[in-house]
């Protein structure tokens, strides 16, 4: 797989992607050799040598019209052909969402991310609202991650999750994935978004399910403890 | 009719007295206006081409001076990388293929003495002429240059804070309005001179391809430009006045842009697209000396595709949050515009078989040509798959894939044109030795330069990030950067031997003939240059533009005007 040696990919759907790369790269490349072999072997099978005349050929009637209609018509197999597989993949990975074991908000503004999970209460904006640096998500469960932005548009792109999604101000755009390899990959901006576009880099930790429960207990201890020492402190000012 | 209008007009050219001035400045000549156009395309493309130097030396050695600028801010890349891509598109494709070729062979083509409005013409070059002077402005004025991508999407268009652009984007926004305007122009009078100023006997099936492919290309601006222009009116309004079409928060809508830039910007990849091919198909069989294969098939493709180009804007926008129920329809009508194309390649290979090749550097160079499309046009259906698309959308792929299409039409095929025309357009010969060391030079590092960037693109690396080290993924493919760059000062420092050539040529190259290489074509009956006024008398013609090699003839070439007697009848 041409993509698969570059980067491999770790989401369930990844693999559907890759394919369709793949498909088309096998159909690309083997056209382009025999078309270019062509221009080649004509090239120089036919270059102007004493007393022998090119053929008058005006590809007009039907019989030498076949020349090129029957290649044509090969290619438009290989088009629906291509179709058909992205016709799926782009279901499996635009259309309906599954749903979803963990759901996370996005903000991106210029240029950085936050990530918003929710507090012990499990819904949003109630108060308790976890805010992070980077996205942790848990392995083998799909994530649900509302794409907001403050500004300009952005774009969520994971490179080993074969996901895409530009973020547009005034919306929010729901996208899923489903990761299959614990590990640490990186969200790239992929919009341009202004001057410093290039560093709008983000992180995706995707844990093990347990260690992703520990993580986020702890997160929301942490953020409990820090409300209560706010509170007493202000409480002490006042 | 025609014949009498058009010798009116022969006689009335023919008295003018000419001034230095209206001569070469103020010219209401198609010829003088066509090399307006492809000097200020050629100056335009040295700018462009000195950005892409700098673009290529910062990706390649991050954060390194660079060589004759220095350090490059990320600011400065952005507006480096937002100005490369519109002077090259507008202001060096647009005045080169459609306003100088267009300009020069559609009347002589077609055995008229100009254009059907010569003053209109002069006015659309003045009009491209003022539209640089305001783009090269926008570069100078305090605050940034523009630097919101060629493509200009709002918000960050549309609110100088996001860009910190002030008026560098509106007199972006205003040089774009005058360069439509100037081409719009153009093409009102390239497509009222081909339909009604044609010589005699010159019916539609006769005419040369290229001048079918000027004015399906015309047409198509003509056609697809309004929403634009409507577009940059509102996003100026945005900028200056306040309203709110693009601003979210007060009831605007970002993706309208998208919608209408694309609904033009598609389009205008064919208006760039269809006269280079126009000329290498003028080119092709006169060096295999064979007829054009499929003539009548090629036009209706063209037209095919034409028609096609209008309805698949929205593949550019798969994942830009439009409803997602929309890209598998566009998806396949897109996949489906390879099937036109296929037709013109294929027909293109099909005059190489059993022709009897000459290979002058016009026929190189649309070789090379032809060779390097057939990559833009494979890669094309991967991001035409709204799959693959998830992907490979704005990544290096795109930049790889729109490069090994517009860099072999708009230069190896422009350059076919140079070359082809030079001996009709100054009246001298070019020099065979520097043209082929050119053309070997040109495709050599032009393939150096984007082949690498197909890699990154597969490795997942997106387009305008300024300092690629930022991110981990990016590291292993940055040798990807180093080779492509080391391509890209190849292919700059190629050009050199076409600027020797151009000007020693045209100073002290070997007198033309009327007709150096046999081509059948009514440019090449009027003589070399032609006088204002074009042809000595109307022409009558009587055939096709591709009777070479007919049997029964004694020479391989028949002209379009010429009356003979053949032997033999032809075969096919």
């Amino acid at each position: 797989m041409i993509s698969q040696t570059f980067l491999p990919g770790v989401s369930t759907f990844s693999g559907s992607v890759d394919h369709v790369i793949n498909l088309i790269f096998v159909l690309a490349v083997g056209w382009f050799i025999v078309l270019q072999g062509l221009v080649i072997y004509f090239a120089v099978r036919y270059r102007r040598r004493p007393g022998v005349k090119a053929s008058f050929i005006t590809g007009e009637s039907w019989g030498q019209l076949a020349w090129v209609l029957v290649p044509v018509a090969l290619a438009l197999v290989c088009d629906l052909g291509i179709d058909a597989a992205g016709g799926d993949t782009w279901e499996t990975v635009k259309g309906e969402l599954p749903p979803p074991a963990v759901t996370v908000h996005v903000m991106a503004q210029q240029f950085s991310w936050k990530f918003t999970y929710p507090g012990e209460d499990g819904k949003f904006g109630t108060g308790h609202d976890l805010v992070e640096d980077a996205l942790h998500v848990p392995a083998g469960q799909v994530v649900h991650v509302v794409l907001e932005s403050k500004d300009v548009i952005h774009d969520f792109f994971v490179p080993a999750l074969r996901l895409k999604q530009d973020i547009l101000p005034g919306r929010a755009i729901t996208a899923w994935f489903n990761a299959t390899e614990p590990g640490t990959y990186e969200i790239a901006c992929s919009q341009l978004c202004g001057p410093a576009h290039f560093g709008m880099r983000g992180k995706v930790v995707v844990d093990a399910p347990n260690d992703f429960n520990t993580w986020l207990s702890a997160e929301r201890a942490a953020q409990a403890k820090k409300a209560a020492a706010d509170t007493s402190a202000t409480r002490g000012n006042g | 009719m025609e014949a009498q209008l058009s010798h009116i007009e022969h006689v009335d050219h023919h008295h003018h007295p000419q001034s230095l001035i209206s001569k070469y400045v103020f010219s209401t000549d198609h010829k003088m206006i066509a090399k307006q156009y492809l000097a200020v395309g050629l100056l335009m493309a040295l700018v462009g081409g000195a950005m892409a130097y700098l673009i290529r030396v910062q990706l390649a050695w991050p954060g390194k001076p660079v060589t004759g600028w220095g350090f490059i801010a990320p600011g400065s890349y952005m507006a480096m990388v937002t100005m490369h891509g519109t002077i090259m598109v507008f202001f060096v494709a647009m005045p080169i293929l459609l306003g100088a070729f267009g300009n020069y062979l559609i009347p002589l083509m077609i055995g008229a003495p100009d254009m059907a409005f010569p003053r209109l013409n002069m006015m659309s070059v003045w009009t491209l002429f003022v539209a640089s002077l305001v783009l090269i402005a926008s570069m100078l004025v305090p605050g940034s240059a523009p630097n919101a991508g060629w493509t200009g999407y709002p918000p960050l268009s549309a609110v100088p804070e996001y860009s910190g652009s002030t008026w560098g984007i509106n007199l972006w926004l205003l040089a774009l309005a005058l360069e439509f305007s100037s081409f719009l122009m153009g093409g009102i009078n390239f497509v009222t001179t081909a339909i009604n100023m044609r010589a005699p006997g010159l019916t539609f099936w006769r005419l040369p391809l290229v001048v079918w492919m000027e004015i399906t290309a015309s047409a198509l601006f003509l056609l697809s430009v309004g929403p634009l222009v409507a577009g940059s009116v509102m996003l100026l309004l945005d900028r200056v006045l306040g309203t709110t079409f693009y601003a979210p928060s007060q009831g605007g809508d970002p993706l309208l842009w998208q919608h209408l830039f694309w609904f033009f910007g598609h389009p205008e990849v064919y208006v760039i697209a269809l006269p280079a091919i126009g000329m290498m198909m003028e080119i092709l069989p006169v060096f295999a000396r064979k007829p054009m294969f499929g003539y009548r098939a090629i036009i209706y493709s063209t037209i095919i595709a034409g028609f096609l180009s209008l309805i698949v804007w929205a593949h550019h926008m798969f994942v830009s949050g439009m409803d997602p129920r929309l890209a598998t329809p566009f998806s396949i009508l897109t996949i489906l515009i390879s099937i036109p194309f296929a037709v013109m390649i294929f027909a293109m290979i099909a005059t190489l078989w059993r022709g009897s090749i000459i290979f002058s550097t016009p026929m190189l160079f649309t070789l090379a040509a032809l060779s390097s499309f057939l990559i833009g046009g494979v890669t094309g259906i991967f991001l035409g798959s709204q799959a693959a698309d998830i992907y490979l959308h704005d990544s290096y792929f795109v930049v790889a894939h729109f490069h090994y299409t517009l860099f072999p039409l708009l230069f190896m095929g422009g350059f076919a044109g140079i070359y082809y025309w030079f001996p009709k357009m100054f009246g001298k010969m070019y020099s065979e030795p520097l043209g082929k060391l050119h053309c070997v030079l040109t495709f050599v590092f032009f393939n150096l330069t984007f082949i690498p960037l197909f890699m990154a693109g597969f490795g997942g690396a997106p387009r305008r990030i300024y300092f690629p080290y930022g991110y981990d993924f990016l590291k292993p493919l940055q040798h990807y950067h180093v080779i492509a760059t080391y391509g890209a000062i190849g292919l700059l420092l190629g050009q050199l031997p076409f600027v020797i050539n151009l000007f020693a040529s045209m100073i002290s190259g070997r007198k033309a003939e009327t007709n150096p290489w046999h081509a059948n074509t009514l440019e090449w009956t009027a003589p070399s240059p032609p006088p204002h006024g074009n042809f000595e008398h109307v022409p009558h013609v009587v055939r096709g533009p591709y009777d070479y090699s007919v049997p029964g003839v004694a020479e391989d070439w028949v002209a379009q005007d010429k009356v003979v007697t053949v032997t033999v009848a032809a075969a096919g």
